[in-house]
């Protein structure tokens, strides 16, 4: 594996270089430890309360045990990795060290060349800077604050400190508490009150550098009445030579307003992707994920939903495909806490070639939320005998006042279906290819249409080669 | 005949599991005639539909299928499909999110590329040809945007099979009990749909348990399949003898 690890930031190097004046020389390296953690707080330049948040994190992260379910997340060497990089690591890593297949991906998506290298982190110049720089107007215009989250602590240190940690404290999970302490990069999103966005945020400049670090940290503030749709992430494949992404995402959607995150990630197959995301859905509030998992070795991750508020609601769509040599622990969580709370969870799982795909969720209602309705449908496809995959809805509700439903199917691609496909002339591959697209079809329109389109696209590479 | 047949069987015999199904048929249908087939359940009617598209579940152990001259044996379901060979099913599949548009689409590009057309259909000529013949087969154009065959009515199915037929353009149509499960009306439409389609370009193999669907399509020939053999052939009166008389004549007549 090629040690130059990187971290692709666009401007990172104007942003946050080294200043002589403070920062003595430091070297990357493998590995943490309090120092290293206190020495990313002080090349950045960070006020006392976040150097001490992330050094209390640390500690959460040390005295943590991983999870004993979901994937094999022992199996990580945490001396081994690099927690963070200045900019100038981004060189020495070339065109050539891009492994072909992901080259091969890359081209029948029809991604062009600079894009390609961007994605690869060969390439730190592609730009989309006029674009983004347009969209950054109207939107400031209307009091919308959109930044990489480094930079809104240092522009918004008090609307910053107001939510940050609130929602995901660094004690829920060791790799929340291992976010909390090395987090660098992601979005920082502020909706002002009655503000309603119609573009996707990101759908026009689709790479954004920022999103793509290893431990990035999303803070997404919707104010009252406000709306906004966040794109996170690309259908090409990410190629990361670290193997670790541990992002956290945290967002408020505040009374009457309404949020959706839509993520599309398509790991390398070396990267463990364990990701904590949760929203706080106030009264009348409504929080919809739409979140697809591809690629990766190990992705853990269950969007998660806090009904805080009456008549709140929430949206979970996930979809996850499992290929060789890969698990997808996929799911979702809605917790119900206040009265006439709703919550609608639709899993797909798609798992092929040996691959490992399964719905982990948890539908919670708590003491006096009463009148509350939540349905959970997930659905697993097999195109396999070798594949396999694992349902495992929890339950735990404490009123009797509620409606919960639940519903599961698992099936396989079958043959009577293929065959009439075929017999109109299209090839297995294309046919199986759109019998899985049929499958996550519920999901894919509820997508920014070129994400479907090349999520399709996708499925279909996915699919060659596979059946036949 | 100087010409080449479209589609020829010869001597075919087919197993499934090892039990013989299929025991020799022989069997020509050209551009421009619609054969009937009839037989009583069990006599091997679908499977002869089923294996002549190429369905991998049957083997042929004796015998050819030539299409324009040339042997199937090796070529797959998409292959045929392509090539324009078309079985209306008699049980369609359901593909849960696949729109019949998109499918379509799909199949009219394998097809037209098979046939030396490299661009798509543009998209508002697609739509055009879609919308005509749906109209033909009296469908609603809402129709287009649903799931292939999920949640459709008998009725619908079978329209949507001859849909497809009319889209894809294909030079032999192995109909397949497309009576069956129908109600007057909707049988009507259907055969209208298939009359419409047949003419000089297109080879028709209609295959029927009852004679009722031979009162709106016209074959030019009827053979009777029994027991895995065509044991007689004749022409549109013999349809009318056997709804008289029944199968068990044939087979006494086979008999004597």
């Amino acid at each position: 594996m090629n040690e130059q690890a990187l971290d692709i930031r666009e401007g990172y190097k104007e942003k946050y270089g080294f200043h002589d004046d403070i920062a003595p020389i430091f070297k990357a390296r493998r590995g943490l430890n309090k120092e290293v953690v206190a020495q990313i707080s002080d090349m950045k330049g960070e006020p006392k309360w976040m150097r001490d948040f992330r050094l209390k994190s640390y500690e959460h992260f040390e005295k943590k045990s991983l999870p004993r379910w979901g994937g094999a997340v022992d199996e990580i060497d945490f001396q081994s990795i690099f927690y963070y990089l200045k900019p100038v690591d981004d060189q020495g890593k070339t065109w050539e060290d891009v492994p072909a297949d992901i080259k091969r991906t890359f081209d029948k998506l029809g991604i062009p060349e600079a894009e390609q290298k961007f994605l690869s982190g060969v390439g730190a110049q592609y730009d989309s800077e006029s674009v983004y720089h347009k969209i950054k107007e109207e939107l400031s215009n209307k009091g919308v604050i959109f930044l990489d989250t480094d930079n809104a602590l240092k522009e918004h240190p008090e609307l910053f400190r107001e939510y940050f940690g609130t929602i995901i404290p660094p004690s829920d999970n060791k790799f929340a508490a291992l976010n909390s302490a090395v987090w660098s990069g992601g979005s920082f999103i502020y909706v002002p009150k009655g503000v309603k966005i119609d573009l996707p945020l990101q759908a026009y400049f689709r790479i954004n550098a920022q999103n793509m670090g290893q431990f990035e940290r999303t803070l997404i503030i919707v104010d009252e009445d406000a709306y906004v749709h966040y794109v996170e992430g690309c259908t090409a494949p990410i190629y990361a030579t670290d193997s670790l992404h541990s992002a956290v995402v945290e967002i408020i959607v505040k009374k009457g307003a309404r949020c959706r995150y839509t993520t599309i990630q398509n790991w390398s197959n070396n990267v463990y992707n364990l990701v904590t995301k949760r929203a706080a859905a106030h009264e009348n509030a409504t929080m919809e994920w739409v979140d697809a998992n591809l690629g990766s070795k190990l992705t853990m991750k269950y969007p998660s939903v806090y009904l805080m508020g009456k008549g709140a609601h929430a949206e979970i769509l996930s979809i996850a495909f499992a290929g060789a040599g890969q698990h997808q622990d996929a799911g979702g969580k809605a917790v119900h806490a206040a009265p006439n709370t709703t919550s609608n969870v639709v899993s797909k799982s798609i798992s092929k070639d040996g691959g490992r795909a399964g719905y982990r969720g948890l539908i919670k209602v708590a003491k006096g939320a009463t009148d509350c309705k939540s349905t959970v449908r997930c659905d697993a496809l097999l195109l396999d005998e070798k594949s396999r995959s694992d349902t495992y809805p929890y339950m735990e509700i404490e009123e009797d006042k509620v409606s919960i439903g639940h519903e599961a199917t698992v099936s396989k691609i079958g043959d009577e279906q293929l065959f009439y496909l075929m017999s109109r002339g299209i090839p297995e591959a294309e046919a199986a290819a759109m019998i899985v697209s049929g499958f996550i079809e519920p999901i894919t329109k509820e997508l920014p249409m070129e994400y479907a389109v090349e999520m399709n696209r996708l499925i279909q590479l996915q699919m060659e080669g596979s059946v036949g | 005949m100087g010409t080449t047949p479209t589609l020829q069987i010869k001597n075919l015999h087919v197993a499934i599991d090892g039990k013989a199904i299929l025991k020799g048929i022989n069997l020509t249908v050209n551009k421009g005639e619609i054969h009937a087939i009839m037989g009583p359940n069990g006599s091997g009617k679908s499977t002869l539909a089923s294996v002549l598209m190429g369905h991998p579940k049957y083997e042929i152990t004796d015998g050819t299928v030539l299409f324009k001259g040339e042997d199937v044996a090796e070529w797959s379901a998409d292959e045929r499909g392509r090539k324009g060979l078309f079985l209306a099913f008699q049980y369609p599949t359901a593909i849960p999110g696949v729109s019949v548009a998109n499918f379509l689409r799909m199949a009219l590009q394998a097809r037209r590329k098979e046939m030396g057309q490299e661009k798509p259909l543009p998209p508002k000529e697609f739509r055009a040809l879609v919308t005509k013949q749906m109209a033909l087969l009296k469908m609603d154009e809402s129709f287009a945007g649903r799931y292939i065959n999920d949640g459709f009515s008998g009725g619908e199915k079978k329209r949507n099979e001859i849909l497809q037929m009319a889209v894809l353009k294909p030079e032999i149509a192995v109909l397949d009990e497309t009576d069956s499960g129908l109600d007057i009306d909707a049988l009507r439409i259907v055969s209208e749909g298939v009359n419409a389609l047949a003419g000089p370009e297109l080879g028709v193999l209609l295959i029927t348990h009852y004679q009722r669907i031979l009162n709106y399509i016209k074959p030019h020939h009827v053979h009777v399949l029994v027991d895995g053999r065509i044991v007689k052939s004749g022409g549109p009166e013999l349809a009318h003898e056997l709804e008289a008389q029944g199968y068990d004549w044939v087979r006494d007549t086979q008999a004597a």
